[in-house]
């Protein structure tokens, strides 16, 4: 798992994940990128995460892979991320493409609902929560 | 003493406190009328695992991360 911050550098990365399992003899990569769409006249999104409880989910989810002989990658960004650049990039290897193309639709979605990463709308460099668009973790309410 | 941090957008610094279990922390949390509306939606870590079982029993020097709802990617 790969953090940093601003605007990921996705081919860099992405080539890098190739050329490191070059020799692995995985019959399928496939990656996935996510890209910050203009809309509703925001200039960037903004993101904060909570590192430790992300590694866990993240080594979780490589254990869920390596049972299945596969490995899972991912790199996303912190603060501020400017429209129509890339802020979340993950992929899968595996042996042969039936495996890696149900994990990365499973891995992306959990990524969604359970990734300590939060959201905010920047509009003349204000930064807004965005509360409609996030869903609470599984367990949420524990206190309430 | 157990640590409660807040973590995103809930704003808030972290507070230390007396309790025993996760439902102690929870019976004070809930008189601070600046968490009314995040209770119900947020999440729970204890020394950054997840957890989900208000009976667990604290220990001096505990961690208690509040985690509101999310959106990555």
């Amino acid at each position: 798992m790969e953090l940093y911050q601003g605007s990921l550098d996705t081919k860099e990365i992405f080539g890098r994940w190739l050329d490191e399992q070059a020799s692995s003899n995985y019959g399928a990569y496939i990656p996935f990128v996510g890209t910050i769409r203009a809309e509703d006249g925001i200039e960037a999104l903004s993101f904060d995460i909570y590192e430790p409880v992300l590694q866990a989910w993240f080594d979780r989810w490589q254990e869920k892979a390596q049972a299945l002989g596969a490995v899972v990658k991912m790199a996303h960004a912190l603060g501020d991320v400017p429209v129509h650049s890339s802020s979340y990039i993950s992929a899968v290897f595996s042996p042969k493409r039936r495996v890696a193309l149900e994990l990365i639709d499973t891995f992306v979605e959990d990524f969604k609902a359970n990734a300590p990463i939060w959201k905010y709308d920047v509009i003349n460099g204000e930064r807004m929560y965005a509360e409609n668009r996030s869903t609470p973790m599984d367990g949420s309410g524990l206190l309430a | 003493m157990i640590k409660i941090e807040f973590l995103g957008p809930i704003g808030k610094a972290s507070i230390q406190m007396e309790a025993d279990t996760l439902a102690d922390v929870s019976a004070k949390l809930k008189e601070d009328a600046s968490l009314t509306q995040w209770l119900d939606k947020c999440a729970v870590a204890l020394n950054d695992t997840m957890v989900n079982d208000l009976s667990i029993v604290l220990k001096d020097g505990d961690k208690v991360s509040i985690l509101p709802p999310v959106c990555g990617g």
